[in-house]
Formats: C-alpha cells, structure tokens, sequence
C-alpha cells in the first residue's frame, strides 16, 4: 500500500488544501479482503440502521440511551461497545491463525505482509483499548454505584461523556481498516519504526489519534469512579466494609488516573516527531528511541492490572456467592489488591530486559516482577478457602470462575518463568510470551468479564441467561483456548518468534494447524455466546427473575429490583456489615411501603456525544493533514465546551408519587413471588 | 456521603435505610478536580522526566547556557508568580461576596497571565529566528515541549478565566460559580508551582552548563 511512490503528487493543489492527503487510491480496492468485509459491513450496518428507522426507534436511542447520564444505561452501552469490538479483534485473530497456519514451506499464506503486519497491530489495540476496557468499565460503571448504594457516580455528565470519547476511539480504529490504512508497527507502535521516517502513511496517525480520544476517554471516567467510590458511600459502609469488587474497581480507577496520562504524553511526543519534526524518538539529533519504550510500558504494565483487578473482584464476589459463604480472608484480600497496585508500576522494565540495562537494573525489575506473584497468588488462596466446606452451585459464573484458576495458575508461572531475566533473553519476542499473555488476559480477564456478564446480567435485564447455550459456550471457549495457546508456549520454546507471517520449512506447521483449530472452537464458543443471547431473550419470560436477587447474593446491588429504577434505592441503605445485603436479609430486614421523598438526579444532556464528535472529526482532520478541518474542529470543540458550562440547569427530581407508583409495583411483584 | 440520621446504636432496632435524606452533599468537584490535577501533574512529570533524558543532547547545537536570557525569564516568572497573588485575593473577595471587587481582581490575575504567555512567545520567536528551533536537537525538542505545554495549560486558564467572569457577571458568586472559581484556582496555582520547576531545573540549572 504504501510502498508505491506517493500518489497525492499527481493531485492538484486545490485537492490537497480540501482533502490533505487523503487520494482515491487510499481506498483500498485493490485489496480483495477488505473490499468483502467492507461491503459485509455496509450491508450489515444498513439493515440495523435501516431497522431503527423503522421501528422508529432513533427519538428512543438519542433520549434515552445516548444523551443518558444514568450510569446503568451508559453501563450497558460500554458493555455492548466491547461485545461488537470483540467480533471484529477475533476477525483479525482468525485472520492470524489462519494465515500461519497455511503460510509454511513456499507458501505466503493469503496476506501480504504489510497487511499481516496491520491485523496484529489492530488485534492488540482493539482487545486491549475496545473490548478489554470497555467490558471493564462498563461493568465498574453499571455495578459500582449500585454496590456501595449510592444513585449514580460523581459526574454523571462527565461518565457519559467519557463513553462518547471512547466510542470516538473505535470510530477511528474502524475507518482504518476502509479508509488509508493501520499501523503496521506492533500494538505498541515502537519507534523509530513508527517515526515519520518508516511508517510516513497514515497508519500510526490513526492509531495515536484514537488512543489519544479514547485515552481522555478513560482518563475522565477513572477520576470519575474514584471520586465517586471516596466520596458516595451508603453511611456505614467503611472502607473495610466495601464490597471487594468495589475495592479491585478503586485500585484499578486509581491505576487509570495514575498511567493514562503517561500513555497520552508520549503519544503527544510521538505525534510532535511525526508532524513538527521534532527529535525525541529519532536515531539522530540527540533522539532516543528507548526513551519512548521506557514512557509507554510506565502506561503499558499497570494497563495490565487495570484490566485484570476488576476480574479478580468479580471472582472474589462470584466465588463468595456460589459456596453461600462469607469471602475467607477479606482483609487479606484487599491488602493483596493494594500491593498489587502499587508493584504494578515497579516492574515496567521487564517488558524490556533485553534492552541491555545491565544486570543490577534487570536483577531489580526481575525481583520486583516475582514479588508480585505473592499478593496473587494469596487471592487464589482464598477463593479456594472460600470455596472449601462450601455449599458450591456451579452455575455459569462460578464455572468461568473454576476455569479462571486452573488456567490463570498456569499463565502466572510463566509469567514467573518469563520474570528471570537470563530467561526472558532467550523467551523475548517468542510465541512463548505471546502464549503467557493471552494465558493471563483470556484465562483472567476475558473469563472474569464473562463471568461478571452472566452474574450481573439478571440484574441489568430481569432475566437469567439461558444455561445450556452458556454451558456450550463455556467448553468450546476454555477448551478452545488451551488448544490455541499450548502450542504458542511449544513453538516459542524453540525459539518462534512472534509476528512472522510465513515460514520457512514445513516442520512447525503442525503446531500451527492445532492452534487455527483452537481458535476455530474459540469461534465456536464466541456463536454459541450470541446464540445465547438471542435464546434468553426470546425465552426471557421463562428465564424471568422477579426477586431482584436471582443468586442468593451478598451486596447492595441484589436489594433492589431487577433492573433497578432509574434511582437505584428509593432509600440510601445504611451499612452495618460488610455482606450488606446478606446481613439485611438475615436480620430481617423489611422494605419501607411508604414515607417516599423525591429523588435528586441529574438531567440529560446530549453535550457529550456532540463534543466527542467534533473531537472525533479532529482527529481525522489531523489523521488526513486536512489543516482547514483540525483549525475548525479544535476551536468547535472549545467552544462546544465552554457553551455546555453556561448550562446551569443539570438536576432534576423525582417527584415522590412517581417514586411511590414504582416501588409499589414492585411490592406486588414480590407478593406475587411469595406466593 | 449523604447526609442522615444515623440510627442510635441502640441494637434493639438496626436501621437498614436512611429514612430522612437532606439532598444531595455536594463535595465530590473538589476532590475529582484535585484527582485531574494530579494526571495532569503525572503529564508534566512525563515531560520533566523527557528533558532530564534528552536535556543534555544538543546535537552539536546552541546549549540552556547559550539560549537562555535569565533576566526576561525572571520578569516572567514574576508576572505568574504576581497573577497567583491577585487569584488568591480575588478569593478573598469571593468570601466576603464582594462581586466586584472579585471581578476586578481576577481582571488583574488575566492581565498577569496575558504578559507571561505575551513574554513566553516573544522568547519563542527570539528563540526560533536564531535558529534555535524545537526541530534542531532533542535538547531543544523537550524545552520547547515542556515549556510550551505549560504556556498552554496558562492559555487555556486564560480562557476559562474569561468564561467565569462572564458567568460570575451573569449570576453572580452563586454556589455553582464559586466551585467553579474554586478549581480555576487551584489549576491556576498548580500551574504556578510547575513552572516554578520549570525555572529551577529548565532556566537555572540550564544557565549553569
């Protein structure tokens, strides 16, 4: 694509002042796959949005979900902004494993390298920025506020907003794949590779653009969920009384506000060396390249536990729930979370040993890296504790729960493994380290979201999600993982290194071809999960949940109804237990039938979609080097700001008849419970 | 945390909720405001830590000691230091409810904060017209980035400083507003300490070289 002379030459200067750099040939039509998806994607999109038109249902969406600030709503839609960003990074996966499964002995597979080289970059981007953290924050969003018994965060506008920024993000992760090109430069995009010089397209523009949308994004909604853990606690509930999810979710918010940042100023410094010419990343001029790899993995390894905190939360809740007993070693629990938190940001080096730091700098990252396998490996302790001389019922959450620990026990080795920097010297770059990341991110992060999906989803919806499409979900899913990844570990034992588009020989295709089946039961797994969805929805009435507490649970969130008001509790709950919920009901506690207040909210506003696309369009305009566009955009976007501050009028209360109808209806739906 | 009757320990009734709620406590801005100076701080220490790296690579060109002209720095420092003074007594007014004097005070902080960014470009060009440009060597890609960083983070306080006295001037120093005021200065003093960083380790020890 961008190896041919550079065709904007042949514009004319009129063409070039209207559309920057943007020409007719970066439309990749020559490039039969994209073209495909591409029409796939436009048929698709056309139809949902030619349903919505339909059933009438824009005046619903922009009212009541877009220009929302009830976390719950915004909640969900992060959730489904991950789901549908999973489809399209397992695309690129698929994509992956069958191109390395075909490409040995002479054959090239059915990529080109160069567009190999985007589909790694963009799987990693996208499972890491769009499903990863969205699933993340979503769940943090929709089930924290309810946990501590609080009516919504901090900054209802602010969270609304943030969701905007991070959609912003995976608009222009997505116009890439159509429009110009990706980043063909590895998901962390090293320079002096991404510097100006070697990727001159607009690959990497696109990348720094949406990290840096998203990044503000993220940034905002972590100030937001910390503020709103400190500061809007039911009365009672001390910090030694916080629902462990509540606390993974602190750790990890307080991680967010303490590394996104570094991650959106060294995109910053990147973007100045590829549009200003400065000279922080260059070989030349005093310029130092590891300089950057240092500044993005200060970001990059507490990004990690960002990520994987909130699962251990969901675990530590599932876990407690399922055996119907108490957690074992709660305070130990959150000591363990805190530690974690904090080592997180001594062990960055490690992503890097090889860089030839010498042996006293790798000995301390090393050391620094297998000291954080204690605090972890105390959480897998007490999950066990929890669960042993329990009353188990393994439904779905506490099977993804079960799945979690044997396959995360074994990811956590080689991390360890990996963590001796002699070793790491002979493991870098290998499949063994892409093996143990995927060994840790699908087997703790991705199985602790899809346990927290199948443990809150009664809540969100009022109804269960259908078991045996679940059940057939699950073993396609774990069994598939270890078919995909075990021979990853194998290959880069001897010594296959990560992001080789074909291969020489035709030995190592065995291990390939096992790993594309893997992933073709991960498939499986990923069609049985949307068929599930599409089953409990229909069947809904017979999966119907009407107590508000399907699981017999612990915390706040199982006291109110299923889904829960737009106010959460018709009355803050007061705290005197740490199991809030379980100590409510043990003590029997009886819901109030009257005394009802209007409920304080705040009000909608559609100020958050509309300056995150007009930072959107900013960030193509810069993408493009349509200068017109960026002046305009950037000033609209300032001025978008400073309007939405002239609005004083952001509240609005419930009045109490409205608060008495709703929670009357439900004091005959849990007579009819009863009876 | 809302505010209530906490029942009376009295174990013979446990309160499960909060029966009577006076609204909503405000006090979350400050605290979330202060959580976003802290990343902005972290985005400033990323840029000191950039030029403590790459600070000494001039790349066979101009050096801190060749560049920099001490006295206009010091004059600059003085209007910044001076601007954080009459934010701090348009505060003073804002307590007392004085509208006016407030306005005029926080008049005095932009006119401050105008002369600083007004010196602070003067010095860019002088810089730039030497030859001294931000593209000639990672010494001189860090200053302009880091100096220039805070140069911004003053303008778009400048900005905001305006939109307030507008929206003090159309409501007055209602509670809203003077949370409000209440972030801008304390954005408005952490800028200060920045650069006071800024002069200590970019100009002084710079000039030492």
């Amino acid at each position: 694509m961008n190896s041919e002379p550079n065709p904007i030459e042949a514009y004319p200067h009129w063409w070039r002042l209207l559309f920057g750099r943007f020409t007719l040939e970066s439309l990749p039509l020559h490039e039969p796959i994209v073209v495909v998806t591409f029409l796939a994607v436009a048929v698709g999109g056309l139809a949902v949005l030619g349903l919505v038109t339909r059933y009438k249902l824009w005046g619903v969406l922009w009212r009541d979900w877009f220009t929302s600030v009830d976390h719950k709503k915004i909640g969900i839609m992060y959730m489904v902004l991950g789901l549908v960003m999973l489809l399209r990074g397992f695309a690129d996966a698929v994509l992956m494993r069958s191109q390395q499964a075909i490409a040995h002995g002479g054959s090239d597979g059915f990529l080109p390298p160069h567009h190999y080289d985007q589909i790694f970059t963009a799987h990693g981007v996208i499972m890491i920025f769009f499903v990863a953290m969205p699933l993340v924050t979503g769940l943090m969003n929709y089930v924290v506020p309810l946990q501590i018994g609080a009516r919504d965060v901090a900054f209802p506008f602010l969270n609304n907003f943030s969701f905007w920024m991070t959609t912003g993000g995976v608009v222009l992760t997505m116009m890439s794949l159509f429009i110009g090109e990706f980043a063909a430069t590895g998901w962390l995009a090293y320079p002096p590779l991404s510097n100006i010089a070697y990727s001159p397209s607009v690959g990497v523009d696109y990348y720094i653009w949406a990290l840096q949308i998203a990044g503000i994004g993220t940034t905002l909604s972590g100030v937001n969920l910390i503020a709103t853990i400190v500061k809007m606690r039911a009365p009672g509930m001390s910090m030694m009384k916080m629902p462990v999810f509540t606390w993974t979710s602190l750790c990890t918010n307080i991680l967010i506000v303490a590394s996104f940042p570094v991650l959106g100023a060294v995109l910053a410094l990147l973007t100045l060396d590829r549009y200003v010419g400065t000279n922080f990343f260059t070989n030349d001029l005093g310029g130092n390249p590891m300089m950057y790899v240092n500044l993005i993995w200060i970001w990059g390894h507490p990004e990690v536990y960002i990520l994987v905190l909130p699962a251990f939360g969901i675990f530590s809740e599932v876990t407690s729930t399922f055996s119907g007993k108490r957690l074992f070693g709660y305070a130990s629990m959150v000591y363990a979370t805190v530690v974690i938190t904090i080592l997180s940001y001594l062990v960055w080096l490690h992503h890097f040993f090889t860089m030839g730091s010498g042996a006293s700098v790798n000995s301390f990252f090393g050391i620094t890296t297998m000291i954080i396998s204690i605090p972890t490996g105390a959480k897998i302790f007490n999950w066990l504790f929890t669960m042993y001389r329990g009353r188990i019922r393994f439904d779905l959450p506490m099977m993804w729960t079960v799945a979690f620990m044997l396959t995360f026990v074994v990811g956590g080795m080689t991390g360890v493994l990996l963590a001796v920097p002699p070793a790491d010297f002979v493991l870098h770059n290998s499949l063994f380290l892409v093996a143990h990341f995927h060994n840790v991110i699908i087997g703790g992060v991705l199985f602790g979201l899809f346990a927290g999906i199948y443990y809150w989803w009664p809540k969100a919806f009022g109804f269960r999600l259908d078991p045996f499409w679940g059940k057939v979900s699950f073993w396609c899913w774990v069994v598939g993982f270890w078919v995909a990844f075990m021979p990853l570990y194998i290959l880069g034992l001897m010594g296959v290194t990560r992001r080789m588009s074909s291969f020489e020989g035709t030995s190592l295709q065995p291990f390939f071809i096992v790993a594309a089946f893997g992933a073709a039961l991960i498939a499986c797994g990923i069609a049985a999960m949307i068929v599930q969805f599409a089953v409990s929805i229909l069947r809904r009435e017979q999966l119907r949940d009407l107590t508000g507490d399907p699981w017999g649970g612990r915390t706040l969130e199982w006291a109110t109804s299923s889904p829960p008001p737009e106010y959460n509790f018709a009355f803050t709950p007061m705290v005197h237990d740490g199991d809030a919920w379980w100590d409510m009901k043990s003590r029997g506690y009886k819901r109030p039938l009257e005394g009802y207040k209007a409920i304080h909210m705040p009000k909608g506003t559609g100020a958050g979609v509309i300056i995150s696309a007009i930072a959107t369009v900013f960030g193509i305009a810069m993408v493009w080097h349509v200068w017109w566009l960026a002046a305009i955009s950037f000033v609209g976007a300032i001025a978008a700001v400073i309007t939405h501050t002239f609005n004083y009028d952001r509240d609005t209360y419930i009045p109490a008849d409205e608060v008495a109808r709703t929670e009357a209806e439900r004091t005959r739906t849990l007579a009819l419970v009863k009876a | 945390m809302a505010q209530s009757h906490i029942a009376a320990a009295d174990d013979a009734e446990l309160h499960f909720y909060v029966a009577d709620e006076h609204g909503h406590a405000e006090g979350g801005t400050m605290l979330g405001f202060w959580l976003y100076l802290m990343s902005d701080c972290l985005i400033f220490a990323i840029l000191f830590a950039t030029y403590g790296v790459l600070g000494r690579n001039y790349a066979a060109g101009p050096s801190g000691a060749d560049l920099f002209d001490l006295k206009l720095v010091a004059v600059n420092t003085s209007m910044l230091l001076f601007s954080s003074i009459t934010y701090g007594f348009a505060m003073l007014e804002m307590e007392k409810g004085d509208q006016r004097m407030t306005q005029r005070w926080l008049a005095v902080t932009g006119a401050f904060g105008l002369c600083f960014i007004g010196l602070e470009l003067y010095e860019f060009a002088h810089l730039i017209h030497e030859g001294a440009t931000p593209q000639r060597s990672a010494f001189l890609s860090s200053f302009f980035t880091l100096v220039g960083t805070h140069g911004l983070h003053v303008t778009f306080g400048l900005i905001w400083l305006v939109t307030l006295m507008v929206q003090v001037h159309q409501r007055g120093l209602i509670q809203a507003n003077r949370r409000r005021l209440m972030c801008l200065s304390m954005f408005w003093h952490f800028l200060d300490v920045i650069w006071i960083g800024v002069f200590t380790f970019v100009y002084l020890m710079g000039s030492l070289s």
